[in-house]
């Protein structure tokens, strides 16, 4: 099941599997390590204001517009 | 090898945001760089010149971009510079903590026809995170030359321009393993290629051109349009039906990455938990964040006023006291109003500004400080949420922050900003923030106004400012820019310790440019304004300034202000806001002595004209120096809306103002 990067809480992780919201945002998501097949998990999401994620061993603020653009495959409870 | 005569070697420096890339420029050239702007860009160059072993280098710092795809005009700036210029070399600076996200922009260098050499930096950061990085077998992987770096400790440098030299010397013999793109992409490219080959301007080599085609980018796009409007026709179709390759492209990059890392990269296997995600959870906190940011705000500007205060007071008595009666003294030989000239209209108008100089070199270093260790992508994080009610997103914070000092880097300090509608809403907001000047004519003028109470008044006239600039924010993004949203994403970079010689050239750049600017326009406005006050006399009440200050007055009456210097010493503001005090300080300078310049000017209003006349001040048109920046960044249409805005604003805040004390 697909979920908006948004709805994810502080320390779940997923894969980033579509990116919307147009070419160029995804060029600048693309950038930072955010493209589809990349795993990413969320560092804090207090729900409002940006989230910040950690992509390829950097962290990454995401505004919450920004972030439900990206739709991540969760690996539930790996632990 | 190379002499003298094998001439200047040309090293460009690549490389993501936050890698220490200045800190390696920075070391290397020292204080033999310049800073100016790309030709016909607003986007900052930065050039050095160096040594190695007797061969002359020439370093230029490309702007710190994550790719090479032009989507903003740092990366066209980028690219264009090494398709166009053909530097000898590129060295590109990653981090090797954060390998795997830096080499992206490798994989885009690579596929350009220049030669390279990595910087791998920060390998102290990579080691005390538990990750070991092989520089040699990342070399071998690669087969393009790694050095390994602590630019930050001075440790790898000049190792890496060796190797960069060595490159420069025999660019036949880099045969680097170049990225490709995934098989189910490559018949298109193939295609594109083919359609291509010999038609495009010798500048562009035909594979790149390809990939960028199918990567989408609309500025090769019209380059191809331009040149071979037939292998257009072809090739548009193949585009539209592969217009999602983008995405593949991106995505076989960081493939590519993997397998070049996979043997020279060991990390822990759990992930350590840095001291960046241990202070991140109170800086980034919803309320912890908020506290933290006011206290840091608070620090800084205590700080610079507590530190700044005594040297500011002892600069002014030094110039206007000692230094005037000297140069007077020295001047007796001198015709009178040669040494009139001198005192009144040099030293006690344009000399007094200098005495602000250590509020800027505090207030900079500071902001150096917090830019240096980390801190300021944590400022934007936490405005975010208050800056989204103007219509901003965090980043619009940092140049506003910056106005605080000067206007100047503030309007500057936008191009952060990606998107255009943001960039011109905080354009427009940057010179609502009191600046040094206008804070310090405030800091002067509010003691004999107010006098117990003139920190108040500060605090009243600081509060109203900045009502006024969110007020003003919310209403022109209703207006105007019609409340468009804008995306927010940044990259938070790791905190570390920070690097005194970094923070030392931006105060120098930061202070050498009020430097300029105090020897160049005010002085000559200094000595304008002293001019216009002495002719044609007899004594300054009958002075082409003092008509022009009456012929006004009808307007300095809606804020209570009848006195013409007054309105005089507003309108050279214009020039430069310090002129208030340097023109105050020439128009009340003759005649009486004894009593200080700051006694004589409160004397001449009522404190509620004055509070209105203080608001005006602060409130005022931006001065000259930061309409050209406006102009230079934006175009005159949105320099002369600044300039009429704050215009009418100031006026208006002022007379209510007036109007409302007035009755209290």
């Amino acid at each position: 099941m697909l979920r908006p990067l948004s709805d994810l809480k502080s320390g779940e992780r997923g894969i980033v599997r579509e990116l919307q919201g147009g070419r160029r945002l995804a060029a600048r998501l693309a950038g930072l390590g955010l493209t589809p097949g990349a795993l990413v998990g969320v560092v804090h999401n207090y729900g409002r204001g940006p989230l910040t994620v950690a992509v390829l061993h950097t962290r990454v603020a995401l505004g919450l517009g920004q972030a439900a653009r990206v739709l991540v495959e969760t690996t539930e409870a790996e632990r | 090898m190379s002499s003298e005569a094998a001439g200047l070697v040309t090293i460009a420096l690549a490389g993501q945001p936050n890698v220490g890339k200045s800190t390696v420029f920075n070391r290397l050239t020292g204080l033999n760089q310049h800073v100016g702007n790309w030709p016909g860009k607003t986007v900052e160059q930065k050039t050095g010149e160096m040594e190695y072993e007797g061969t002359p280098i020439r370093l230029v710092d490309l702007p710190g971009t994550y790719s090479l795809t032009a989507n903003s005009e740092e990366e066209r700036v980028a690219r264009d510079f090494i398709l166009r210029e053909r530097p000898d070399v590129v060295i590109a600076i990653v981090n090797a903590a954060a390998l795997e996200r830096n080499l992206y922009l490798l994989a885009e260098l690579l596929v350009l026809p220049r030669p390279v050499v990595i910087g791998l930096n920060m390998m102290d950061v990579a080691e005390s995170q538990g990750v070991r990085v092989e520089p040699e077998v990342l070399e071998a992987a690669l087969k393009v030359p790694v050095v390994p770096l602590v630019a930050s400790r001075n440790q790898g440098l000049l190792p890496l321009v060796a190797a960069a030299l060595r490159v420069a010397a025999a660019p036949g013999a880099f045969a680097p393993l170049r990225p490709e793109i995934r098989a189910t992409h490559r018949p298109v490219l193939a295609a594109i290629a083919a359609g291509l080959a010999g038609k495009l301007p010798p500048l562009y080599p035909t594979d790149w051109a390809a990939l960028k085609l199918l990567e989408g980018d609309a500025e090769i796009a019209a380059v191809v349009r331009a040149a071979a409007p037939e292998a257009w026709d072809d090739i548009h179709p193949l585009l539209l039906k592969h217009e999602d390759a983008y995405l593949d492209i991106a995505g076989g990059r960081y493939e590519w990455i993997a397998r070049m890392v996979r043997a020279a990269v060991v990390r822990p296997r759990a992930g350590v938990v840095t001291i960046t995600d241990r202070l991140d959870r109170v800086a980034t906190h919803p309320l912890g964040g908020l506290a933290l940011l006011l206290g840091v705000l608070a620090a800084v500007f205590w700080l610079t006023y507590a530190a700044a205060a005594p040297l500011v007071s002892l600069l002014g008595r030094a110039i206007s006291g000692s230094l005037a009666g000297a140069v007077r003294s020295a001047l007796t030989p001198a015709p009178s109003w040669f040494a009139a000239f001198v005192v009144d209209g040099l030293i006690r108008g344009a000399g007094m500004v200098l005495s602000f100089l250590p509020i800027l070199v505090f207030f900079f270093a500071l902001i150096g400080l917090l830019e240096d260790v980390g801190y300021m992508a944590r400022m934007a994080y936490v405005m975010d949420r208050f800056m989204h009610r103007l219509g901003l997103h965090g980043k619009s914070s940092l140049p506003l922050f910056l106005g605080f000092g000067c206007n100047i880097p503030a309007v500057l300090g936008t191009r952060i900003i990606e998107d255009r509608r943001a960039r011109l809403l905080t354009l427009l907001l940057a010179p609502l923030v009191p600046c040094t000047a206008r804070l310090a004519v405030v800091t002067f003028l509010a003691p004999a106004f107010f006098g117990e109470l003139a920190t108040w008044a500060m605090v009243g006239l600081v509060a109203l400012n900045l009502v006024v600039l969110v007020v003003v924010g919310v209403a022109l993004n209703k207006l105007v820019f019609r409340g468009a949203k804008t995306a927010f994403i940044m990259e938070m970079p790791l905190y570390h310790v920070p690097n005194l010689r970094t923070i030392g050239l931006f105060v120098w750049n930061n202070v050498w440019a009020f430097l300029k600017k105090a020897g160049s326009v005010i002085v000559v406005v200094a000595a304008i304004v002293w001019a216009l006050s002495s002719w044609p006399g007899p004594g300054m009440e009958h002075s082409v300034l003092a008509g022009l200050g009456r012929a006004l007055t009808p307007i300095g009456a809606w804020i209570g202000v009848d006195d013409w210097r007054f309105i005089v010493a507003l309108l050279t503001s214009f020039v430069a806001k310090e002129n208030t005090i340097a023109t105050l300080g020439v128009l009340f300078s003759a005649g009486e002595r004894g009593v200080g310049l700051a006694g004589r000017v409160a004397a001449a209003l009522p404190p509620s004209a004055a509070f209105a006349f203080l608001a005006v001040q602060m409130l005022f048109v931006p001065c000259a120096a930061t309409v050209a920046a406006t102009r230079q960044e934006a175009g005159w249409r949105w320099a002369l809306l600044s300039v009429v805005m704050l215009l009418a604003l100031s006026l208006a805040v002022g007379s209510v103002t007036y109007q409302v004390l007035s009755r209290m």
